[in-house]
This record gives structure tokens, sequence and C-alpha cells, in this order.
């Protein structure tokens, strides 16, 4: 079990990011790639907890924050899960392995892993790309089974071919004791046997048992509509977490971009509990 | 003003207009700002006196994007920026009820400020058509000037009084000009390439890149400048190096040239003083000396030189004396 | 508390750029700013307020974080370096001077910014009272005392004399080596003219602007009002009030390519810009009214919710008198019903 390490490591300072070599890239569907990080020297870039994220860095190109999608209990590399769709995305998708990139972080908060989430059932309630922050979640809590109770795993996508992370899907988390996947996609497609249909509407079919803790990541069509399905399941909000994201740029709650009410998503997030979020202006 | 008021009550009441883009009285004697009032009673806060200085011309672009018909209270020289806006297919006309309302001259803060007034409370005289003194109340005592001695730099060099396009004018002008438009640039145009870059540079590396210039100039008005956004080289809202200032307002020149209409308001509103106005000027002596006498939006067709061909233009080469 | 002959100032200034890199209101050819001290600078100690604040003397307008080179696929990172000679800011009126309070409520809380602790650190703040307030100053809303601005030493300049009072070790160790300069003086010898200075802040046209029913409480309660709408309408969206604003620190950080290596460096950047939360994929606050509330909220609510109290505003009066269309943060605080009325 970690302690929380999520403000102990900066770098000298905060702006000044560290050299990270790409070690390993995987093609996850036909726009998003799994990168894998490394220290020049090799072991890890920094300590992080999951939920947290970094800045990564072009250098002239521009720098984007991304959510660490790895586990803090692998203990070898750091790894995001980036989708293609502006000039650094795709400055990214362009690299091969060993090219360097700069990394600053971790910043951010985390999902209380290590206190309100602790010997809960746990449901997981993904769309797309949004896989990527609960990941790191998921691989934590099934590193550190005992803690927590039941896990159900809720997945859906475009299509087949857009969901992320399913070779690791079918072949760790399928197989792990206590834990539940249900994948579906938006639309029937050949070769695919699983459930068709968007996710809210499939969270309502499911319809879980409303003990558990909900941990919502996705595009923002897709969470309005789970936090509302949640609610009707009878979801109290303080069981709910979500992301928020807004831009950023210094990652510790100075430059002011990401300031919405008295809280900086960078510094005080990404992770919210959604009462915290129902507090905020409606500016996000 | 009392009259401009009854009448906008009128085109109100009538149904003429369905707003009024004029000024609100502000919190203090000298710092009225641009509003749209929507209904008679509303206008119990309109004012218009020798602050209202701001060329309303642009508000105009979003104002004829909204339903219904807006009347605008438009100076003489703000009627020329109006004119290039119809001009460039930026305001509706139809949507457009230009009041052209009397000027003679608007008041700068500034110069009351130099003059050594501060701590001031209250200010009479600034009415928009009468009386030669200001009495300025101030916390170390009652001073007065001669409403001439506090106009804005651009007052020197009036348009002159005439309104080149209104649905109706209220009110009487009067032609300010006492200084020569061009003294100033050919004072720089005669100057070495090396003291006019020290000058330039001296004077733009003032500059704090807060786009006051370019937000207010009526000229401006693309949707999306090439100075934001990420993409671009050019968006930088910093100097990298000791005198980048140059490249924005260089730009920026040359992108107004022949659509200037030296209403400025690019030096008004420069919070470091920069004399932005001298760049367009510049431009537009050199325009007037290559393709002849052009005064940007004096009527709305687009005739600008810069981007109508004859067969009589200058080639490239010819300079300024040839 | 010592006191100087204003004859004598020159020389004052001439020792203190000895001790170090001394910065001061110099009138340069439209504007008083602050620069650099030489013995051709045309000191200014009568204009109340320079044209901007005094922040970039801590918080750079652009500032080189780091460079990267590229040899090859190896990549490296070489930070600039901190600041590191001292110097000496003098003339700061005390709005300026809890300006900086609140920047470094910003700069110096975890993870403090080592570039502007850097700054902070070798920095000397020296105060100057106001003794002729303009009509646009309104520190005495935020609790400032124009008479008795602070800093690392506090001074007073009479018509005779600039008086000096050490507030700080820091302080106390400059007025040493400043000790063939200046004579004692006695502590009642400015009671009159602080007394004058405090009557005539009574006479400026904002002395009753207030800020009650501000703060963390209005975080929530100010945030619909329909009052914004009209408001913000006549803003052009230009950052003028956030760059001449001594708390605004709000920045950006950008690529400059060298030619020998990628600059990355931070500069000012403006909540009222368009592009401040732009994203590739939306931005949160689309229209000018929401920009404007943002700034207005975050100065008067959020900053200090966050900040035990501590306004994000000090009542300089930079904004009021330079915005293009005559807007500032106290029409706003008496659109909000902020104005005690006698």
């Amino acid at each position: 079990m970690h302690e929380c390490t999520c403000h102990q490591n900066y770098t000298a300072d905060t702006l000044i990011p560290k050299v990270g070599i790409i070690t390993d890239i995987r093609q996850e569907t036909p726009d998003v790639k799994t990168f894998r990080v490394n220290a020049p020297e090799g072991g890890k870039l920094f300590e992080h907890m999951p939920g947290q994220c970094a800045m990564l860095c072009a250098p002239g190109i521009s720098e984007g924050m991304f959510s660490i999608t790895s586990s803090p209990t692998n203990k070898e590399y750091q790894e995001f899960s980036i989708k293609k769709c502006g000039s650094l995305t795709s400055y990214l998708h362009d690299l091969s392995v060993g090219d360097a990139i700069t990394v600053r972080g971790p910043y951010g908060n985390h999902f209380p892993v290590d206190s309100a989430l602790l010997g809960k059932d746990l449901l997981f309630i993904a769309g797309g790309i949004g896989l990527a922050p609960l990941r790191s979640v998921i691989n934590y809590v099934l590193d550190n089974r005992e803690q927590y109770g039941k896990i159900d795993i809720l997945y859906g996508s475009r299509s087949a071919d857009d969901l992320v992370q399913l070779k690791e899907i079918r072949e760790k988390w399928m197989q792990a004791e206590g834990v539940q996947v249900h994948l579906t996609i938006d639309r029937p497609q050949e070769g695919w046997d699983g459930h068709v249909g968007f996710v809210p509407a499939y969270l309502k079919e499911l319809g879980f048992s409303n003990d558990k803790t909900a941990l919502v990541c996705g595009p923002p069509i897709m969470i309005k509509f789970v936090l509302a399905a949640l609610e009707e399941m009878g979801f109290s909000k303080n069981q709910v977490y979500t992301t928020l994201e807004l831009r950023m740029k210094c990652g510790v709650g100075k430059c002011g971009r990401c300031n919405i009410g008295t809280k900086y998503v960078c510094k005080d997030g990404p992770v919210f509990r959604c009462d915290e979020i129902d507090a905020l202006p409606d500016e996000y | 003003m009392q009259e401009l008021v009854a009448r906008l009550k009128e085109l109100l009441s009538a149904g003429t207009v369905d707003r009024v883009l004029g000024w609100k009285r502000g919190d203090s004697d000298w710092n009225p700002e641009p509003a749209f009032f929507t209904s008679v009673e509303s206008l119990a806060d309109f004012v218009y006196d020798g602050f209202c200085g701001a060329n309303l011309s642009k508000y105009m672009i979003e104002a004829t994007a909204q339903e219904g018909r807006t009347a605008v209270l438009l100076k003489p020289c703000d009627t020329y920026s109006f004119n290039r806006l119809l001009a460039e297919h930026r305001v509706v006309r139809e949507k457009a009820y230009v009041i052209g309302v009397g000027c003679r001259g608007k008041l700068d803060m500034g110069k009351l400020r130099k003059l050594g007034m501060k701590g001031i409370q209250h200010i009479e005289g600034a009415d928009a058509f009468a009386g030669d003194t200001l009495t300025v109340d101030t916390a170390y005592g009652k001073k007065t000037c001669a409403y001439q001695d506090a106009l804005l730099d651009r007052c020197h060099v009036c348009k002159g009084k005439t309104h080149v396009v209104y649905d109706e004018v209220i009110g009487a002008s009067a032609d300010t000009t006492d200084m020569d438009r061009f003294a100033e640039v050919e004072r720089l145009a005669a100057m070495s390439p090396e003291e006019r870059f020290a000058f330039f540079q001296g004077e733009l590396s003032r500059c704090i890149r807060c786009n006051a210039c370019r937000n207010v100039c009526p000229a401006c008005s693309c949707r999306k400048c090439v100075f934001d956004g990420d993409s671009f080289d050019s968006a930088q809202k910093a100097n990298v190096d000791s005198f980048e200032e140059k490249m924005f307002h260089i730009i920026r020149a040359f992108h107004v040239a022949g659509r200037c209409t030296d209403c400025g308001e690019c030096s008004r509103v420069c919070p470091q003083g920069i004399p932005l106005h001298l760049f367009n000027r510049k431009l537009i002596g050199d325009i007037n000396a290559f393709y002849g006498e052009y005064t940007a939006g004096e009527t709305a067709e687009n005739k600008n030189p810069l981007v109508s061909f004859t067969t009589e233009d200058r080639e490239p080469g010819e300079g300024r004396n040839a | 508390m010592f006191k100087i002959a204003r004859e004598a100032l020159p020389a004052l200034f001439a020792k203190m750029a000895e001790i170090a890199d001394l910065f001061l209101p110099v009138k340069n050819n439209i504007n008083t700013e602050y620069a650099r001290f030489t013995p051709e600078s045309a000191v200014d100690l009568e204009t109340l307020k320079t044209a901007k604040s005094p922040k970039d003397l801590f918080f750079p307008q652009s500032e080189t974080l780091y460079t990267c080179h590229r040899d090859g696929k190896k990549l490296s990172v070489v930070p600039e370096k901190l600041a590191e000679a001292p110097f000496i800011v003098f003339g700061m009126r005390a709005c300026d001077i809890q300006g900086v309070a609140v920047l470094d409520r910003v700069f110096l809380s975890e993870p403090q910014d080592s570039f502007y602790a850097a700054r902070r650190q070798n920095g000397l703040l020296i105060g100057m009272a106001c003794t002729e307030p303009e009509e646009s100053c309104f520190c005495g809303t935020f609790g400032i005392d124009h008479t008795a601005p602070g800093g690392d030493v506090d001074t007073m300049l009479t018509k005779t004399h600039l008086y000096w009072m050490p507030c700080t070790e820091k302080g106390q160790v400059l007025t040493e080596k400043l000790a063939d300069l200046l004579q004692e003086a006695k502590e009642d010898e400015l009671d009159k003219e602080k007394e004058k200075a405090k009557a005539l802040m009574e006479a400026m046209p904002y002395k009753d602007v207030s800020v009650e029913g501000w703060g963390a409480a209005a975080a929530d309660k100010n945030f619909d009002s329909p009052l914004w709408e009209s408001l913000a309408k006549p803003c052009l969206a230009c950052g003028t009030c956030t760059f001449v604003c001594p708390t605004c620190q709000c920045y950006d950080i950008k690529d400059y390519e060298t030619g020998h290596g990628v600059k990355r460096y931070r500069c000012w950047d403006s909540c009222m810009y368009s592009d401040f939360t732009m994203m590739a994929h939306g931005n949160n606050r689309t229209t000018q009214m929401q920009r404007f509330r943002q700034r207005f909220m975050h100065k008067l609510a959020y900053f200090p919710a966050n900040n035990d109290g501590m306004f994000s505003c000090v009542g300089c009066g930079r904004c009021v008198e330079k915005c293009p269309s005559a807007l500032n943060i106290v029409k706003v605080i008496k659109a909000f019903g902020g104005e005690q009325h006698a």
C-alpha cells in the first residue's frame, strides 16, 4: 500500500521538466496509442498516485496535461494513453521508441484509494479514452486486492476497435477474482457478440446495487448521462467520483486558467466527488 | 443633451429602434461608459458630454447581428469608421439607425492630470455643446482650464464637422483642427533611419501586449486574430527578443492600411501612452502620395486604393517622389 | 526614525545603487515607470502612480524558465539560473507593497515558485507614504494605510526631507550602511504630515467604497447575478486592467525556437482573453461576460476564500484610469451595493 506521494516529488522548480524516454508504444485503437516513459537512466521519472496527471511536452510544439494510466504499483515505468486530436498529440503519435520528450509532474490529487475507497465495492464506469485515468486505479486495486470489495467495470466505446487496453482487460481484469467486466459498443458491428448500446443505458440495464462507490470517466456527454442514471439508481452524490478537465498550464494552481470558483482543477482536482462538483459554479 | 434624450425616447417608444447604443453616466463626472439602452426608463442614466470619446461604431458589429434595429450615436469622425464597416459588410445598414451627434472635440483626463490636476472630485463645463472653461473641483482646491486645452490629441487634427453617414443629425459640430496632421510623420521621415528606429524602439518598448489598441480598432474586426491562439508563431503574448513589439504593431499597421480612418482610438486607449496612430498616419500619407488623396470611410464604397487596381497605379520600386 | 534632506537624495540613491541594483520611479518621455537607477535617471518621486505596477520586478512580463537542446535523439533541459543579485526597489506605494503580499500568497505557497522566490529573497522593498492621493485611489477599502506603506524600510517625503524608518532586519542592515547620510529624527515629526495625508484621502471620491458582502461569502451569492451581463457589456476583452494590475498574476507558458534550442518562457496572460481557457475540444468560458465575471469574482470572492480573507485588489486605481471603456472594479463593487452612504 502506497502512502500518498502526490505533492512530495516535484522537480527543483515544478515548472522545470525532466527528460523522459519513450520505451514502448502500443497502438490501442486507430487513434489512441499508449506510450511507456522511463527516465534516461532507466526506472520511473517519479512516484505518483492513481488519478494524477503529468505534463508532457514536445519542445517547440506544445505541452499538455495527460493522466497517468499506469498504476503506482508498477515499479518500472509510467504509461500514458493518448488520443490523437491536436498538434501536440499528432506529434507524439509520430514518435518512435527511443525518442525523448520532457515530462513534469505528477500534478493534482488522486482517487482516494488510501481512504474513502478502502473496503468498498467499486463500480468503474468509463467511456472511450476515459479509461486512461481509471486504468491506473483498477490496476492499483487489483494489486492490493484484499483492501477492496467487489469490483465491477463497465466500459464502452464507439466501436470494438475503439476499446483501449483490450488485451489487458481480457487477460488480466476478466481473469481476476471478484471482478466483473461489462463491455459495450455504441453500434452493432460484425464480429462483436458483446453488448451494444450507450454506457448510461447499459448501466441502468445492469442495475447495480447502490451501496457501491462509483468512479466515472469519459466524454462530458457520457458523464452527464451516467451521473443522472446513478442518481436515478439511488446513488448519493458523495458515492460518486469523476474527473474534470480544463485548460491547464502550470499544474500547481498558479497560472490561473483552470480556476473555477475557489478550486484549481490542476491542484485541487482533477478528481472530484460529485457533491464537490455541485458546489462549483457552473463553468466546467 | 435634452433634445437628444427626448429624441431617443421618441425613437424607442415609437418602436423605430429596439435599443440605443450610447453612453451611460459613470460613477464620476469623467467616466461615462458605452452602454445599450432598451427602454425609455433606462435612458435616465444616459449621458452625452465631453467625456464620451469612445468610438461606438465597432460595437455595431455585434449590435446589428442581433434581432431588431439599433440606434447608435456617432460623432463625425466615428461615421468614417462606420462607413468602413459597411464597406466590409461587418455591420448591417438596415439594422442601424445612425444618429450623427454633434461634437466639439472630446476630453482627455490625461490632459487634466498633465495640467497638474489631481484628487478630482467634480468637473463642470464638460457639456457636449457649450462652454469654454472646465471648472475642476479637486481635493487640492478649485482649478480651471480651457476646454480646448484638455482635448484628446486626435481632436487637434479633427476630421471636420461633417457626418459622412447618418439617418439624422442632432447637435452642432465644430472643426477643432489646430495642428498639421502630418507634421509629426514628416518630422520622423526626416530622421536618419537609425534615429527613426531608435524613436520607435523607445516608444514601442513600452508596449505591454494588452491588445487594447487592436480590440478597440474598428478596422481590426477579424473574428480570429492571427496573434491569438496557440498554433502560430506570431501568437506570442510577450517579447522573446528585445524588440519584438515592433512585429505586432507593424503587422497590424499594414493590415489596416487603406482601411484605417485615423480615428485615433488606438492612441487614446494605449495604457502606456504609445503614439500608435503615427504608423497608420505614415501609411495614409504614403497612400495619398502614391495613389492620390484618399480618405478611408468617406463613403461606404470599398475604393481602398490598396485593393483597387488601376492601370495608372505606380509600379513597385517607384518611390514616393517618383 | 531617520531623515535626509531632499537635496541629499541623489547622494542617497547613488549610495544605494552601490550596495545593490536600485529600481525607482523614473520619468521617460511619456510615463513614470520603475527603472534601474543611473546618475542620469530623471527620478520622479512626485508622480503618485507609475503607469504599470512594480510587479514586473518580481514577476516579469516575460521570463525564460529553461532551454531545451536536442542533439540527435538526445534531449537536455537547462534550467534558467535564478536571480542572484540583490536589488532595492525604492518608492513603492502602500498599495503596491500590499500587491506584493498578494503575489506572495500565490507564488510562495507550496509548491513555491523558485523564480519568484529568488527575486523576493534578493529584493528589498522601500515603501513611500502617499501625501497627495488621487481620485482613483481606494486602498482604504482594503484596510491599507497610505501613510504607512511598510516594506523593509518605510519612508515619507515632505517638502524638506525624506523620513526613513527601517521595519525589518533587512531594512535595518541597509540603514546601517547608509548611516553616514542619515540623521536622527524624532518619532512625532511626521504626525502632522500624516494627519494631513489622511484628511486628503477622506476628500477622495472613492473613500466610501466598501467590499462588505464580498469575500468567501460572495463566491456563491454573486455568481448568478444578472448584473454581470450589463457590467461586462462595454468590455473590449483587452488585457489592460490585468496587465497594469499589481496583483493579477495569471501566466502562460510558451516556446520560442531560438535556432540553438527551444526556450520555454512564461509571460503574463489575461483571463480577459478568449483563448485563456481554450482547449482542443472546447472552452469553458465562451462569453466575455463569463471572463469578466471570473476576473472580479476571483479578486473579490475566490481569492479571499482561499487566503484568509485577503482580497486580490489593493485599490491602486490603475485599472480605473486605464480601461478603454471606463469599466473598473469600483463600478463592479458599487453595482453590488458596495458603497456606504453617510
